[in-house]
């Protein structure tokens, strides 16, 4: 599903460069339920959003579903995006103005799908994260952990390859990470690639496989006990 | 063009536009001020000039009056300061030479007279006048008719009187026509009584009557005071009065670079230096609006762009989720007509309605300042279509800047 070669990325800053990705090589199969761990500037944040295409990479190869991702413009980016990828944010970042429902809705509006049918889905998926009965709500009427289950629910929405969670549970407690985290296990259960970025290791716990990142290299890659206890 | 036409589009944009009531309502304030104000100034420029029209509006515009004063220049053994009359020769001479340009010819002569009426009387100025005269300029009519041509011919003891003479020399009800007149001694029939007109009037209250009864009765023989021409349509006026004073210099041995001999008036050239005012004025109300018009659009590009500002991270999370750079441009883009659109149009509404009380408040009655204050409808869709145009293009600005920044750039913008 992703395959990533050799990858290098250094951002610019003044005339120096800083260079965050050093060479890495990872391969995550379709189905599988990944979490990077690493320190503050061990660069998997740079690493997620170069796998979301919301990043360009210098170097390496990286293939998405199979596609040679090179001199991507950003309509290509945008409908890749739009296809494959579902992104959770540790801010959420749902739009302020509108309700859960339009919210979840909004991605299939990029994918032309009409009103009627779009809200009808989204309602669906609602449900799903047991938000039905808030769907008319804004944003700033929910807490934490329901904004982030409104969020999944938008990553959700386009039935992606692969959800992309950056630090999904960063901005939440302890119960409320749970249950986010139980979901995600829902989805991955359902066959969908999940790939979480966190530096809790009770979050990397509950997921198959944990890949280590310090100073922009892979020090470890293993399967977890949960990972081990579903392979057999 | 799909786009236009796509509810969706239109949801997005009544989105954003519900979270910024305020900005939205100061952006189509701006605009709203540039296009009512354009509408309001021309429409009262358009008021000032029916107005101006409405003052000349009783006389042929294209009139010469002609009358003789005394030379300035000693010429063929004749000192300076010598005085002549015009002669009905003059008259005829002119009309032969000029058939082609000169449309109406009307010799005057005119004298103040104690005017009688049984026990009543008034100083009133009494004229010896062709029926044309009513041509140019109209003397609308209360009561009878104007004089005519058998007036002329059998030398007629008639008159017409102005309604002021007629409210003071007649009894309150008395009907005037067939009544008698006592003008030097000599009873004249009233046939009619004129209307005169509120604006310009050279006349006063005058009594018309027949110029060849005048002549007789005044013993001026071939004598003319002075006389008013009008032009054929297409005729240079300008030109024409220079001709005519040059015949008529040769006619009376006048010197031809004589300044002072011939007194002569053409209206149309005086009315040219109001409309020249006019005309300045309307390039006055254009700029002004313009002006306004594009800095109300400015504004709009402005507050624009300091929403895309505002909402780069919005735009962000948009585009995470799969919106296209055009999508996001075209919404933009989008945005800002539609709140130009809106703004013009209400501008327009306004600014007819503030031009409807103009015109209820100042347009009616005799002595309207301003008269009909109205806009072309094309005029005002230009305004409106270049309008909207601007839109778009000030649009493009944040539209763009919308697009240039990475994604991941506006999804860390905090």
């Amino acid at each position: 599903m992703i395959k990533i070669e050799k990858l290098h990325k250094s951002y610019p800053i003044g005339k120096d460069s800083l260079h965050v990705l050093k060479g890495i090589d990872l391969h995550i199969k379709e189905g599988e339920f990944v979490s990077i761990m690493g320190s503050s500037g061990s660069g998997k944040s740079t690493l997620l959003n170069i796998v979301g295409l919301l990043d360009v990479h210098d170097e390496g190869n990286y293939f998405l579903n199979g596609q040679l991702i090179k001199n991507m413009n950003e309509k290509k980016a945008a409908l890749l995006r739009n296809k494959f990828l579902g992104f959770i944010f540790q801010s959420f970042n749902l739009i302020s103005y509108k309700t859960a429902l339009e919210n979840v809705a909004l991605p299939l509006y990029y994918k032309g799908i009409s009103r009627k049918e779009r809200l009808k889905t989204a309602l669906d998926y609602l449900e799903k994260v047991g938000l039905k009965d808030w769907a008319n709500h804004l944003p700033n009427e929910l807490s934490g952990g329901q904004k982030q289950r409104v969020a999944i629910a938008r990553a959700l929405v386009t039935k992606p390859k692969v959800v992309l969670a950056d630090e999904p549970t960063g901005a939440l407690d302890s119960t409320t990470t749970d249950s986010v985290m139980d979901l995600l296990k829902d989805i991955n259960n359902e066959g969908m690639t999940v790939f979480v970025i966190t530096h809790e290791e009770e979050v990397a716990e509950q997921t198959k496989r944990v890949v280590r990142l310090k100073d922009g290299l892979i020090i470890s890659d293993e399967i977890t006990a949960v990972g081990k206890s579903k392979a057999v | 063009m799909k786009f236009l036409f796509d509810s969706d589009s239109w949801q997005e944009i009544y989105g954003s536009i519900r979270k910024n009531k305020i900005r939205t309502g100061i952006t189509i304030i701006g605009v709203l001020w540039g296009i009512f104000l354009l509408v309001v100034l021309l429409g009262a420029a358009r008021g000032m000039e029916n107005g101006f029209n409405k003052i000349f509006g009783d006389f042929a515009t294209n009139s010469v009056f002609v009358w003789t004063q005394a030379t300035d220049t000693p010429f063929k053994g004749f000192q300076k300061g010598r005085t002549f009359r015009l002669t009905m020769n003059d008259i005829d001479v002119l009309k032969t030479e000029y058939a082609d340009e000169i449309k109406l010819l009307a010799p005057r002569n005119q004298r103040n007279n104690l005017v009688i009426k049984d026990f009543k009387s008034g100083d009133f100025k009494v004229s010896g006048d062709y029926p044309i005269l009513d041509q140019i300029q109209k003397k609308p009519l209360l009561y009878g008719r104007f004089l005519n041509e058998n007036d002329i011919s059998s030398s007629a003891k008639v008159t017409v009187i102005s309604e002021e003479m007629y409210k003071q020399l007649f009894d309150k009800g008395e009907f005037p026509i067939g009544e008698y007149l006592k003008i030097n001694s000599i009873s004249y029939k009233v046939v009619g009584v004129y209307k005169r007109s509120s604006n310009v009037d050279i006349d006063g209250d005058t009594a018309y009557i027949p110029f060849t009864t005048f002549r007789k009765v005044y013993n001026t023989s071939d004598k003319v005071d002075w006389m008013m021409i009008t032009a054929n349509e297409g005729t240079n006026i300008e030109q024409m009065e220079k001709d005519i004073l040059l015949t008529l210099k040769g006619l009376h041995k006048v010197h031809p670079d004589d300044e002072r001999a011939f007194g002569s008036v053409n209206l149309g050239k005086e009315i040219g230096k109001v409309t020249g005012f006019l005309t300045g004025l309307q390039f006055l109300t254009w700029f002004v609006g313009i002006a306004t018009l594009i800095a109300g659009v400015f504004a709009i590009g402005n507050i624009l762009l300091i929403t895309v500002k505002e909402r780069t991270k919005e735009i962000g999370i948009r585009r995470a989720l799969g919106a296209t750079p055009k999508s996001i441009r075209q919404q933009i883009i989008l945005e800002s007509v539609f709140l130009t659109t809106i703004a013009g149009m209400i501008g327009i509404i306004f600014g007819s309605l503030v031009l409807f009380l103009i015109d209820t408040a100042f347009g009616q009655g005799e002595d309207a300042a301003l008269i009909n204050p109205t806009v072309d409808i094309p005029v005002i869709m230009i305004a409106f279509g270049t309008l909207v145009f601007l839109g778009t293009l000030i649009g493009l600005i944040p539209a763009h800047m919308a697009t240039v920044v990475k994604p991941i750039e506006a999804l860390r913008e905090e």
